[in-house]
């Protein structure tokens, strides 16, 4: 199991590497940068010059890389230009992926509260009227965009009927930050309110951002405790005698519930990419929000933290994913 | 293993404790905070479409961050609410020795700065050789003393500024080393605002450092100590909010409102359900199509004088064809500029006759725009021997310009207009920040683009002097025009000339000239901008430098 862990840890060493070799090449060739973002309409061929020297975008690629590799292995990823001038790119990052994750955590929260109850019952009773308006439920969850659901969302309960807040993690003023993740800092500071207007903030975003995973869990929820409904050791139990209430939580549910759990793992890498688009609509000061303003000013050094970042945490996650089944399943271990 | 068949249970608990914390914030919704007594808010709160900078003004660069900064800072010399024009600030009067190279300011007496020290004399010396003396990554930093002084103290030669004096507590003496319509007009732009001695000495105030591809400012910063209205209480860079708080040694008047909070939205139709929705009283750039609706729904809009110009560049190096005067006029006659006007910017825009608004002093106000008259059009086309000449036309992506909301709207309208003049139109287009800038000004990349200005202060130098000043390195490439060299020296000498009147009468002549025989790109349109606050917002003025002060201003609850 060691083995196996280390090996896929060196192998998203290199991963996170070529990565880094692409993006920097890549944003580098891409036409305009820095430079004419910065200064815009006023730029003047001496003021050009001077930044792109002060940048150190004059060097050879090689030797900028170079001067990159030498700083990031020392956890320095330089400076921002635009999206928050000055700050440590790293630290927007600190700043920024925990909204990300509160807004990943809520959503996928509802989602599985949702979804696993729902997917028992609709099994419970197939074919109903009940199974088949959830079935429909989830289906729409599945087809309608993310970003079309949560523009309406806001639209109607924040714009129309003031329920909720339109965008923005937070009403208050004067919260104090610790981890970044709004509710947990109002939880650790004592600071309540803050922790409850950053709640009503979460609320439209995540339901959003929770249709298509409560689609795909609660489908996959359905299917496994049909399929356990189905088993001899279900039949066994029901033929010893044991109450309905021991054989639907020790032999359906629980049994019913590996892949469920598998799901959800895997579930969570594509919430961060469609929370993306919620944060666009909600104004949400996650990562992806970070990552589009990184890149319309050509923040080089905030778009090479964050995609190396990302790439990262999706590495990790799907090391995690396979982590899971080689507990789950040995023979995984041995390949 | 226990862990993994409990797991389901324990995340199902967990889930179950958190959806009741969430259905006891939905009760708890309510109130919306920062209200007190009496009918107005004490906290106004405004909808900013981008990040600011940093707060020290020497360093920033972009509108956003001057919109905070000016609340915090004062200059030397102010902007007269509503006008572009000049007024006394922390100099109550200002006087020029007779060669116009020293100049007297005297100052406001009692001032202090929000940390106690006292605004003297030494205090704007302090500031002026602070500025001046810039050194390293502070100086590429320092982007409008570059762009407005020139050179630092490392290499005098290139510097407007030369030197200060302090003769005593309420005078400086600033000493420049030739004459220009620029100074002292300059020293209201919020860069060059008077910061305290004692805190830009004890932060390290000039300590910027290159960091990567970008810089690093010190501390100081991010919390400056100047003369302002209000002063910053915190920048909430999670939660992408800006609170100022009334900043009680004010020499003027405290502010009606006492909280001044700046949310940073840069989504503008989700500034504007914001405004909808109540939660903020206000942001700026409304898309002009949704002026009416806005108006409608009981919003008060803005509209700011237009202080800018959008203009058809044309770069006569790239296709010589364009050479010819001829040509040029033809491309003038084509476009139907009257038409565009109307039917895609906001009301209150108007045809552009010269290559600066009305308001600058130097406008000319006998130049007739170009009719629209396709016929002419063709017939200089034909003695110019440019029928069916080819055009590489291109407009700017993902951007909105004051001066130019919907950049593809406007090229395709110009784009039918040439055509059907029988010039063969290129089109190109790429991202304002992905290579557009680069390709107009560093490469030449094009025939005629669209761009357009946003005046500084009120100089004709600043609008002209932008576009045609510097010979070598200017957009329009008027170094290959017989004419190029003229047109530049005229400029400078109009620009060193100390007295007014005479000054205005050659920037008229030069005007004339540009429009009549230089014609170097096609003047466009001048646009107003607007903002726009619930009904409830009085005080408000709004400037056609987007200088806005919201120390005048209340919200109604």
């Amino acid at each position: 199991m060691a083995r196996f862990i280390i090996r896929r840890l060196l192998q998203m060493v290199g991963v996170v590497f070529v990565l880094s070799l692409l993006l920097f090449f890549w944003l580098r060739s891409l036409p305009g940068g820095t430079v004419s973002a910065i200064l815009g309409e006023r730029a003047t061929p001496e003021t050009r010059a001077a930044l792109t020297k002060a940048l150190g975008l004059d060097q050879p690629i090689w030797v900028q890389y170079g001067k990159f590799l030498g700083r990031a292995v020392r956890g320095d990823f330089g400076a921002s230009t635009k999206v928050l001038p000055g700050a440590d790119a790293f630290d927007i990052f600190l700043t920024r992926f925990p909204a990300t994750v509160e807004l990943s955590f809520f959503a996928l929260l509802i989602a599985v509260v949702l979804a696993i109850p729902l997917g028992y019952l609709s099994a419970r009773r197939a074919n109903s009227p009940l199974d088949s308006g959830l079935v429909i439920v989830s289906l729409v969850g599945v087809a309608v965009p993310v970003f079309f659901l949560a523009f309406l969302l806001k639209y109607q309960l924040a714009v129309e009927h003031n329920v909720f807040p339109v965008s923005g993690r937070q009403d208050n003023l004067n919260c104090t930050r610790v981890t970044n993740f709004f509710v947990l800092d109002g939880l650790l500071t004592r600071e309540l309110d803050c922790s409850v207007s950053a709640l009503k903030h979460l609320v439209l975003p995540s339901v959003a951002l929770a249709t298509i995973p409560f689609a795909v869990i609660y489908r996959i929820t359905r299917a496994s405790v049909l399929e356990v409904l189905g088993e001899d050791y279900v039949r066994t139990a029901e033929s010893k005698g044991l109450t309905a209430r021991v054989i639907r939580g020790r032999h359906v549910l629980r049994n019913a519930l590996l892949p469920v759990v598998t799901t959800i793992g895997l579930q969570t890498g594509g919430l961060l990419a469609g929370a993306v688009l919620t944060e666009k609509v909600f104004n949400w000061g996650g990562i992806g929000n970070a990552l589009a303003d990184a890149f319309q000013f050509r923040d080089y050094s905030v778009l090479q933290v964050l995609i190396l970042a990302a790439a990262g945490i999706y590495v990790i996650i799907n090391l995690l994913v396979d982590i899971s089944y080689a507990v789950i399943d040995p023979r995984v271990r041995t390949r | 293993m226990t862990l993994k068949r409990t797991a389901p249970l324990v995340l199902l608990t967990v889930a179950a404790l958190s959806m009741s914390a969430c259905a006891q914030s939905d009760r708890d919704s309510g109130s919306d905070g920062g209200t007190s007594g009496g009918d107005v808010k004490d906290t106004f709160t405004f909808g900013a479409a981008g990040a600011p900078d940093v707060f020290d003004p020497l360093y920033a660069t972009d509108g956003e961050t001057f919109r905070i900064t000016r609340q915090i800072h004062s200059g030397l010399l102010g902007i007269k609410p509503g006008t572009a024009d000049i007024q006394p600030e922390l100099a109550e009067s200002w006087t020029p020795s007779e060669d116009g190279l020293s100049w007297t300011f005297k100052l406001r007496q009692g001032v202090k700065f929000s940390d106690g020290t006292a605004f003297d004399g030494k205090a704007v010396c302090y500031n002026m050789d602070r500025m001046y003396n810039q050194k390293g990554a502070g100086q590429t930093a320092a982007e409008y003393w570059t762009y407005f002084f020139g050179t630092f103290s490392d290499d005098p030669s290139g510097s407007l500024y030369k030197s200060c004096e302090a003769p005593d507590d309420t005078t400086a003496v600033i000493n420049v080393t030739r004459t220009t319509s620029s100074f002292p007009t300059i020293l209201s732009l919020d860069s060059f605002s008077m910061q305290s001695p004692t805190a830009l000495e004890k932060g390290d105030a000039n300590n910027v450092q290159s960091a990567g591809e970008g810089f690093t400012y010190p501390e100081y910063s991010k919390n400056p100590v100047g003369i302002g209205p209000y002063k910053i209480s915190k920048y909430d860079e999670a939660n992408k909010t800006v609170a100022l708080v009334a900043n009680e040694s004010y020499y003027g008047e405290q502010p009606k409102t006492k909280n001044l909070v700046f949310k940073i939205i840069p989504d503008e139709s989700t500034r504007r359900q914001e405004l909808q929705a109540g939660s903020i009283d206000g942001y700026d750039l409304p898309n002009p199509v949704d002026w009416k609706g806005l108006k409608d729904a009981g919003n008060k809009v803005e509209v700011r004088p237009a202080f800018n110009i959008l203009y058809l560049g044309l770069n006569p190096e790239r296709n010589p064809k364009l050479k010819d005067l001829k040509v040029r006029q033809a491309i003038a006659y084509a476009l139907n500029r009257d038409q565009m006007v109307k039917s895609q910017l906001p009301e209150g825009a108007q045809v552009a006759s010269q290559f600066m608004p009305d308001t600058v002093s130097g406008y000319n106000t006998s130049l007739q725009p170009y009719a629209y008259d396709p016929e002419k059009a063709k017939s200089l086309l034909k003695e110019a021997g440019a029928e069916g000449m080819t055009l590489k036309f291109a407009f700017p992506t993902e951007v909105s310009r004051p001066y130019m909301p919907d950049p593809q709207k406007i090229h395709a309208a110009f784009t039918k207009d040439l055509e059907a003049v029988g010039i063969k139109v290129e089109q190109v287009s790429k991202p304002w920040n992905g290579g557009y800038l680069d390709d107009v000004s560093a490469n030449g990349a094009y025939d005629a683009w669209l761009l357009g200005w946003t005046g500084d202060y009120n100089a004709a130098d600043n609008f002209l002097g932008t576009f045609f000043s510097d010979l070598k390195g200017n957009d329009f490439h008027t170094s290959v025009m017989p004419w190029g060299k003229t047109l530049s020296e005229d400029l400078k000498k109009a620009d060193a000339i100390v007295d007014e009147g005479e000054r205005e009468a050659a920037y008229q002549d030069i005007n004339k000239r540009i429009a009549e025989e230089y014609l170097p790109g096609i003047p466009v349109s001048h646009s107003p901008p607007a903002l726009v606050t619930s009904g409830k917002v009085q005080g408000l003025t709004a400037s056609p430098l987007t200088a806005e002060m919201f120390d005048t201003v209340t919200a109604g609850k």
